[in-house]
């Protein structure tokens, strides 16, 4: 299993738009992959499940993935949170 | 009881008198069983899945062909919570784990899913709420094999009933629909954009009430009133079958006369400008003959979005507005939002006095950053057409001053830059706040135009929030105050050689056209509808008459008084 912890700097934070996107690179790795933020478990291939999240501008959030893609799906989606822009 | 007046929210204008046909929505029904297969009964739930989404497929081609591409994308949400693993997959886990028919558990995860989005405090997520229980409806339905409401039942002249209409529904109405009531739902209701953007009269919210209606009764809506009769006796439909005939052959007269641009009977030329909302407001605009664009509101680039809009989705609606009108002035307001409003991105902090806060022009300069986005899109946008811009809720002259060397350095930036814009771009302010109508021969000296914006300038004067009931009385336009500061905003503009228009529902009202004349107005701008009744109006003024009319207006009591005046006067 492999974490990271990511703040989120996009000044909308994990809305509808960054969290379609967000979803669709998480759909491209096999590994189950999850969103954390405090204690809420969220699937981080899920639309619902991210927006549910509301992750705000400077909200923390964890990645956490299991599975053969592990550590790669946890850097890659990690770095795309952090490279989100509107 | 018979011709009974029922009351709800004026959510699209116009009056027409149709058949009752009530789109009914009761749930489908099913019993919860314990199931042997989880296998076959995941089978059929992915089966209704796979319908389920070719229907939308089909709703989302309709709209998109009938409505716009944003309206389309509603249907996007649908098939992409088809497919959700927190919405389909749960089902489908939960059908192998409690091993319960497939209609039970859909029906008890769609319930969790829409509560859970309802709960977030976030007005964009809860209204996804809804969609989900658009969505979750529509599988059951396919699930309990029911038949659901048949579309194809609709014809030419019903009036459709409903509960609520979601955009799936209105998706389906054939030409020719005479209008929709329903039980819930505002002028804000998806409902209601969509019967505007249709061209239908719309009365919503009516409650209780709406049980009233049975299929097949005769209903006439009055859209811009806001009510609806049902079977009015014969007397009564025939005078309002009178007042349809005589309203839309009236509208076709006006609407063939006003291809002309207008003056009055004396010549003097008055621009006839629309206001326009949304990019789908520019061709009701052109079909009726807007001589240029009084007030382009740029609020739903930000609140119809989920992010700040970028200075390019910006600068291509802007572009798309001044090519429409071929050369003809649009004059673009700046972002006027304040803590009324949500952005569904962003958090405005909530004041006790909205009206009296932190909004327009004193939100943008605060964040000059989000306001040279705009600035900069509009500079490049110019060079389509011929572009003027405003400035909303100007008090004083630091404002207007400050939001000039802004735009002055955007031009720098872009002139750095290479990218190239418009060299004349007037730049104007709205008059909505006493002080700048006061004060208008001061202000007047570093603008190119004034535009009159009533509706906040009424409530402003007369201390009436235009949103409230209990004070709606005390709220009319036509006070002599208002007409007095709308005077002293004219005078100082001829004063300063500058142009002096309105852009607030008064400039729309023909029966106010030759007083509004009279005071001193060039250009009136309107929404599109009113503009051929307008410009009809325009041409019978004659400006002496017209000016010695508004001179008498200025010096009676109240409102009631001016229009009583204008009646008689003509």
């Amino acid at each position: 299993m492999a974490k990271k912890k990511v703040t989120i700097s996009n000044p909308s934070g994990l809305h509808a738009r960054p969290a379609a996107l967000l979803v669709k690179e998480a759909g491209k790795f096999k590994s189950t992959v999850k969103l954390v933020k405090n204690e809420k478990e969220v699937d981080a291939k899920s639309l619902l499940g991210v927006m549910s999240l509301a992750a705000k501008q400077n909200d923390e959030i964890i990645v956490r993935a299991e599975g053969e893609d592990a550590e790669e799906a946890v850097s890659h989606l990690t770095t795309f949170i952090e490279q989100l822009k509107a | 009881m018979l011709g009974q007046l029922i009351k709800g929210v004026a959510a699209a204008p116009g009056i027409n008198i149709g058949h009752a046909i009530w789109w009914r929505k009761e749930k489908p029904v099913f019993e919860t069983r314990s199931i042997q297969d989880p296998g076959a009964e995941t089978e059929k739930l992915d089966k209704a899945i796979e319908k389920a989404k070719e229907q939308i497929e089909h709703l989302r081609n309709i709209a998109a062909e009938r409505m716009s591409e944003e309206e389309a994308l509603v249907f996007d949400a649908h098939l992409a919570f088809l497919d959700d693993p927190s919405y389909t997959g749960e089902m489908k886990n939960r059908i192998n784990s409690k091993k319960q028919n497939a209609e039970a558990i859909c029906q008890e995860v769609t319930e969790e899913m829409s509560q859970l989005m309802a709960s977030l405090d976030d007005e964009y997520m809860q209204a996804r709420a809804d969609d989900i229980r658009d969505v979750g409806f529509r599988l059951l339905v396919i699930l309990t094999g029911k038949q659901p409401f048949d579309p194809s039942l609709l014809k030419r002249g019903h009036v459709v009933v409903a509960e609520e209409l979601t955009p799936s529904d209105t998706a389906q109405f054939p030409e020719g629909i005479s209008g929709m009531v329903t039980a819930r739902g505002s002028k804000t209701a998806h409902a209601a954009i969509m019967a505007r953007t249709l061209g239908i009269p719309a009365v919503l919210g009516l409650g209780k009430n709406i049980d009233q209606i049975k299929d097949g009764d005769v209903i006439v809506l009055d859209g811009d009133k806001g009510t609806i009769r049902i079977n009015p006796d014969k007397e009564t439909e025939e005078k309002i079958r009178q007042q349809i005939a005589i309203q839309n052959k009236a509208r076709e007269q006006a609407l063939k006369e006003a291809k002309a641009d207008a003056k009055t009977a004396d010549g003097k030329r008055i621009q006839v400008f629309a206001n326009i909302g949304s990019l789908g407001d520019i061709d009701l605009a052109l079909k009726n003959h807007a001589e240029g664009v009084g007030l382009f509101r740029t609020e739903f680039l930000y609140l119809e979005n989920d992010h700040w809009p970028t200075e390019q989705e910006q600068a291509d609606a802007y572009a798309k507005a001044l090519k429409a009108f071929q050369g003809r002035p649009v004059v673009i307001r700046t972002l006027d939002i304040g803590g009324d409003k949500e952005l569904p991105y962003a958090e405005l902090p909530k004041e006790d006095n909205p009206f009296l806060g932190h909004r327009a022009i004193r939100f943008c300069l605060a964040n000059p950053d989000l306001f040279k986005t705009q600035l900069r899109a509009l500079l490049r946008a110019s060079v389509h057409g011929n572009l003027w811009i405003m400035f909303p809720m100007i008090e004083n002259f630091t404002e207007i001053r400050q939001a000039k060397q802004l735009l002055e350095k955007c031009k720098t930036e872009l002139q750095k830059e290479g990218t190239p814009f418009a060299e004349e771009i007037p730049v104007g302010m709205m008059v909505e706040i006493p002080a700048a109508a006061i004060t208008a021969d001061l202000l007047a000296q570093e603008v190119d135009f004034m535009s009159i914006g009533t509706n906040d300038l009424t409530q402003y004067t007369l201390a009436a929030d235009r949103g409230n009931e209990l004070v709606a009385d005390l709220y009319d336009a036509a006070h002599p105050a208002v007409l007095r500061l709308i005077k002293m905003t004219c005078d100082a503009a001829e004063k300063a050689g500058i142009l002096a228009g309105m852009c607030g529902e008064l400039a729309g009202d023909p029966a106010m056209t030759k007083a509004l004349i009279g005071l001193g107005l060039h250009e009136l701008s309107m929404s599109a509808g009113t503009i051929p009744e307008v410009k009809q109006n325009v041409r019978q003024v004659d400006s002496q008459k017209a000016k010695s009319l508004a001179n008498e207006l200025l010096g009676k009591s109240d409102g009631e008084e001016v229009r009583k005046v204008i009646q008689q006067r003509g």
